[in-house]
């Protein structure tokens, strides 16, 4: 590989939690490491309590590791910023400012002013299809509508690096399978380095280049997805007998790891 | 054998089916029927009462129109909304910002949070000779009554509003690198508009109190001079005039800051849109 994009090197963390005025240690991470090339899609995948949401959250600069190394694209993590975009499980949009303004907000804070702004906040909104939408508020859009301007909103920063939060889970089948497969032709498109929280074994196989399964805070196993990219027709690429096999392999790995934790 | 399906067609979407809308009596028309039929009531049972005692919606209307008329009622309103004005528009200029930075800053919410609290239950009336004895007898007491009065719930409200921000909300804003000040006035205070209107609208009725009080305890003037030397002279309907003349204009501010609300925050309307209004 020839330049990672992220690398995450012996990472911990631990929480302090109070119960019943003792202070708990909780491990959420335990030394995890891993690596994401440029371009690539990589998918966090495990139960709930894993730790790949932590994960997430100290690549993004949201939450600081106990111990060990996060770098994106050759830098040192230390808070947030703008060569990562987060794009959050519910959107999280300002409800406030309508779309495009909400696309706006991460611009200005960058530092953009003037016609440039406005253009480039419409140029996004026109790559994830919502460019009629453009003056409508959060309350006035549906819940894919919002996760697209979710998504149109951390990547107006051009990031390095698109963080994304379990983004699709509270959405509806239908919406979520069409939202999939607008993810990876605008990742097609900008070449994007991705990484992807989520608990769906076929979201999961579908968009990864390599799956991390994790369990109980640390990384249980990696996969390479050895599936044609670009994607094609995601419908096509369901029936197929190599999506089967691979997300076989996965869920058997997943199994494994929720054995191992009861 | 592998599983079949068979296509249905889908039906239109639009129908041309019957349909009821609901047609609903308009709120303002409950109102304006509700407030007739207690005005009625008073008149009715009102003209047997002595008018020592008690007095009735005519009597005070004739009485206001007296006063109206003498060009009174106008000299003792002015009077009374200019440090009415002063001391409401003063404890949102400060109760606002202060409310906000102690529902952001832990130190500051520990540190004077307490004072705050309670100073919301202080008991004003109690106060005003001794501000009296301090800011003498003018306008300035009068303001500063007016400001001790409305500041305290405009304070608490922001500060709860502050605390109820969904803390993704502020997540969002440190994704972008936003500084604390960029995440106070862009982020929290726009979450916090619908908390900061329910203060400023709970401050008007305190307010209006404040004021009279003021005018009962420092140089007799303006509408609660009225009150208060009418009730001397055994004048009841006289005495009635501007109470109602401060029920009628707090009903009007508190209208005012709802219309204020829609219009600066029309997406909170929007989202907790209520059926039938």
């Amino acid at each position: 590989m020839s330049t990672n994009q992220v690398s995450f090197t012996d990472v911990s963390k631990v929480f302090a939690l109070r119960v019943d005025n003792q202070v708990q240690k909780i491990s959420a991470l335990k030394s995890v490491s891993f690596e994401v090339g440029q371009s690539e899609i990589v998918t966090l995948i495990g139960p709930s309590g894993c730790g790949k949401t932590t994960a997430l959250r100290i690549l993004m600069g949201l939450e600081t590791a106990s111990r060990g190394n996060v770098m994106v694209a050759g830098k040192m993590v230390k808070g947030c910023g703008y060569d990562r975009g987060l794009v959050f499980q519910h959107a999280e949009l300002l409800p406030w400012l309508t779309a495009l303004q909400n696309i706006m907000f991460g611009l200005e804070l960058k530092g953009m002013r003037g016609a440039e702004l406005k253009d480039t906040a419409m140029r996004y909104l026109d790559l994830v299809g919502l460019k009629d939408a453009a003056n409508r508020r959060p309350y006035q859009l549906s819940g894919g509508m919002k996760q697209r301007v979710g998504i149109a909103r951390a990547l107006a920063i051009d990031p390095e690096v698109l963080l994304m939060d379990e983004p699709f889970g509270a959405l509806d089948a239908q919406t979520r399978e069409s939202l999939q497969g607008e993810l990876l032709e605008i990742q097609a498109r900008t070449k994007k380095t991705i990484v992807f929280v989520t608990h769906d074994l076929d979201e999961a196989v579908l968009l990864a280049d390599r799956i991390i399964v994790m369990r109980g805070g640390s990384v249980q196993e990696i996969i390479k997805v050895d599936l044609p990219r670009p994607r094609g027709d995601l419908g096509t690429l369901r029936g197929s007998k190599e999506f089967a096999e691979t997300r076989y392999v996965v869920w058997k790995a997943l199994h494994n790891a929720n054995e191992q934790r009861h | 054998m592998s599983p079949t399906s068979t296509p249905i067609a889908a039906p239109s979407a639009v129908s041309d089916e019957p349909v009821t809308v609901a047609r609903e009596t308009p709120a303002w028309m409950i109102t304006t029927l509700s407030v007739v039929c207690v005005i009625g009531a008073w008149e009715f049972f009102g003209r047997g009462v002595d008018p020592i005692f008690g007095s009735y919606p005519s009597a005070i209307a004739a009485a206001g129109w007296d006063l109206l008329k003498s060009g009174l009622l106008g000299r003792a309103l002015w009077q009374s909304m200019q440090a009415f004005l002063v001391g409401y528009g003063l404890s949102i200029i400060v109760g606002v910002p202060l409310g906000l930075l102690i529902g952001r800053s832990r130190t500051l919410e520990a540190a004077i949070g307490v004072f705050i609290t309670a100073a919301y239950a202080m008991p004003l009336v109690a106060l005003v000779p001794f501000l009296v004895l301090l800011l003498g007898l003018g306008f300035a007491v009068k303001a500063s009554v007016v400001f001790l009065m409305a500041v305290f719930p405009i304070v608490i409200n922001t500060w709860l509003g502050v605390r109820a921000v969904p803390k993704t909300l502020i997540e969002v804003g440190k994704s972008f690198v936003a500084s604390d000040f960029t995440i106070l006035r862009r982020i929290v205070l726009p979450a916090t508009i619908p908390y900061i209107m329910a203060g400023i609208k709970l401050a008007v009725g305190r307010a209006v109190v404040a004021m009279v009080i003021a005018e009962f305890f420092t140089a007799i003037s303006g509408l609660g001079g009225i009150i208060i030397n009418s009730a001397n002279n055994f004048d009841t309907a006289r005495m009635f005039v501007p109470v109602i003349v401060l029920m009628v204009l707090a009903t009007l501010l508190n209208g005012l800051v709802g219309w204020i609300e829609r219009r600066v925050a029309p997406w909170q309307t929007e989202m907790s849109g209520r059926d039938g209004g």
